[in-house]
């Protein structure tokens, strides 16, 4: 009775680690298997080029790739001064003040009218929306030479030929500076379904408990209902649209690119290390330029996770 | 007092029937004119967002005089279906191979993110390895840096490849976007555990239960994110525009792009060109809109 009762532990205890140590083995293997191919592109397609870039942009890098013509911080002292680069970043800025606001406001008003409205909803939702499918390079070609085309059978100056308006040359001059009209439409067509989507889905999340609450507590037309209750609601949704909108503006390229090509008045910062790099194969600068962009969209992502406390809730 | 009093029934109304209160508000007059401005103002928007889809049909199918002749029309005088003809068979475009490419780069691309990106989120979010904390963290900080932004670095990595002017450096680069792979890891992360460890039990390995259990029951999010996918890198431009220089490995985007900025080709052709490649996403929007919605509004978010 006692020498069975003695193996069987041993019997029995055996078998458990060489699984467990299996399994670990398993495990990693396993976790190896279905990460492992992401992470080694992530480490070639994402950090390899940035680490590249970082040390290329010490260096004068003309038609080549190759560090090794050390400058120190010139690529960045050039970018720094008063010249292209910091006019990209001013182009950025006069850009984002009117396409973000714009964008807000006209996708968060179309979400709020539809939102209102039962028949034919999902018919206008689905119209508004339908741009999303467009590119930047087809809607710029409608817009330069269809919409804002700047002589007689353009859509834009037929339209004001009606109310007396002479030509306008939207694209061809920067004084006055007619082109904002062009690349800011352009990009409103193209994005505020995406973003009203995103304003309707925070919308529908609005318990309708709130509304019967203030319809009680004396909040009689629909401004003060927005102001106290749907706004509020919508404050996670919002500061992401704000976020996501931002970013988006900053990498503009697609329509500059198309309406104004190399122009020298409105050149993004995308635009301009297009043409630096690619252009004048001038990689040194070009890679500080990519360096200077990536700290700033970092500083500006970090800065906003702490002050809107965002991502948190996940 | 006597001002107070109405308000206090009101509020007494209120309280016992919101409901009832709102239906019958709607049947005012007041609520009538609103209800008419509101559809006033929806119709507006419509033929807004719609008149450039518009203006591209009617150039398509015109001849450039009428495009080009003094007053402005709203219908073509004739509508002129040689124009896909001459498209199609003008040396000059060779808009059908352009069209192959975005179609090899775009369903490739696809493909491969949600593979790529599936697989990594699912090990993060399910495979208890030691070291996955600190693994996704190091995907986490790519989020902050735009892939754009790093166009020139990750050209200099293909350059180096010898990957410039083919298929594999436009796509393959692209694949490894640590947004999607995020967004995977959160979906899997919510996903019954209940329906994996019946697989285990059933003797599984951690592929078996993916691929024979997690993967069949994700549809609606697979499809969501793929549509999002096709959609953005059928549209993409900087990226294909850098690497694809040679005329053969242009997609449909650099090709339009380049007709437009060179202008050598006819106006309706262009714009006929225009027309067949927003085709396809069209189509692809009509038919998978209920995953396209779902996708924005579950993804969109979390940027």
């Amino acid at each position: 009775m006692s020498a069975p009762t003695l193996m069987a532990p041993a019997a029995s205890t055996t078998p458990p680690a060489r699984w467990a140590r299996g399994r670990i083995a398993g495990v990693n293997t396993a976790f190896w298997l279905f990460v492992g191919p992401f992470i080694v592109g992530l480490l070639i397609f994402v950090y390899l080029p940035i680490v590249w870039s970082v040390v290329l942009s010490f260096s004068r890098a003309q038609n080549t790739v190759t560090p090794g013509d050390w400058v120190g911080l010139q690529n960045y002292v050039d970018l720094l001064r008063p010249g292209p680069f910091l006019d990209s970043l001013i182009t950025f800025t006069i850009f984002a003040a009117f396409i973000v606001p714009l964008t807000f406001a006209l996708s968060l008003g179309l979400a709020l009218l539809l939102n209102q409205v039962t028949f034919l909803r999902a018919f206008f939702r689905s119209v508004y929306f339908l741009p999303t499918a467009c590119s930047y390079v087809v809607a710029s070609l409608v817009w330069k030479l269809s919409i804002f085309n700047g002589v007689r059978f353009g859509l834009a100056n037929t339209v004001l030929s009606w109310f007396g308006v002479d030509n306008i040359p939207w694209l061809a001059t920067s004084d006055p500076p007619w082109y904002w009209m062009v690349i800011v439409t352009v990009r409103l067509w193209l994005q505020i379904g995406f973003y009203m989507i995103l304003f309707l889905a925070g919308l529908q999340r609005i318990s309708p408990e709130l509304y019967e609450a203030a319809a009680v507590d004396g909040a009689r037309n629909s401004w003060q209902t927005f102001r106290y209750i749907t706004f509020p609601q919508l404050r996670a949704t919002s500061v992401a649209v704000l976020l996501l909108l931002f970013i988006n503006a900053y990498q503009a390229f697609d329509e500059f690119f198309n309406l104004l090509g190399n122009s020298s008045f409105a050149r993004p910062p995308l635009v301009y290390l297009y043409y630096t790099a690619q252009g004048n194969q001038d990689y040194g600068h070009g890679t500080a330029g990519a360096v200077i962009l990536a700290l700033l969209i970092m500083i500006v992502t970090l800065a906003q996770g702490r002050i809107f406390g965002f991502g948190r809730a996940e | 007092m006597s001002a107070a009093t109405p308000e206090v029934t009101e509020r007494e109304r209120a309280v016992r029937q919101p409901a009832d209160v709102r239906r019958r508000r709607r049947t005012t007059p007041g609520g009538v004119v609103a209800s008419v401005l509101r559809y006033l103002a929806l119709v507006i928007s419509a033929v807004l967002f719609l008149l450039p889809f518009y203006l591209i049909v009617r150039n398509a199918l015109s001849l450039d005089t009428d495009i080009t002749a003094p007053g402005w029309t709203l219908f073509p005088k004739k509508i002129h279906w040689e124009n896909f003809s001459e498209l199609f068979t003008d040396p000059s475009v060779n808009i059908l191979q352009a069209l192959g490419n975005s179609a090899i780069v775009a369903v490739l691309q696809t493909a491969g993110m949600l593979l790529l990106c599936s697989m990594a989120g699912y090990g993060l979010a399910r495979i208890p390895f030691r070291w996955a904390t600190p693994i996704f963290y190091s995907i986490l900080v790519t989020l902050m840096i735009p892939p754009a932004v790093t166009f020139v670095p990750s050209f200099i990595i293909v350059s180096q490849l010898r990957w410039v002017d083919t298929y594999q450096g436009i796509i393959v680069p692209v694949l490894f976007s640590g947004f999607t792979t995020f967004l995977f890891r959160q979906y899997f992360l919510n996903f019954p555990r209940s329906l994996e460890e019946a697989a285990r039990v059933d003797g599984l390995g951690y592929l078996g239960a993916y691929w024979r259990v997690v993967v069949p029951n994700s549809g609606a999010f697979f499809a969501a994110i793929a549509v999002i996918t096709f959609i953005a890198n059928w549209n993409a431009f900087l990226w294909p525009l850098v690497i694809g220089q040679d005329a053969s490995k242009w997609t449909v985007q650099v090709a339009l792009s380049t007709f437009l900025t060179a202008q050598t080709i006819n106006l309706h052709e262009l714009f006929l060109a225009a027309a067949v490649s927003i085709a396809p996403l069209v189509l692809v929007f009509v038919l998978l809109q209920r995953y396209l919605v779902q996708g924005v509004a579950e993804t969109g978010i979390k940027g």
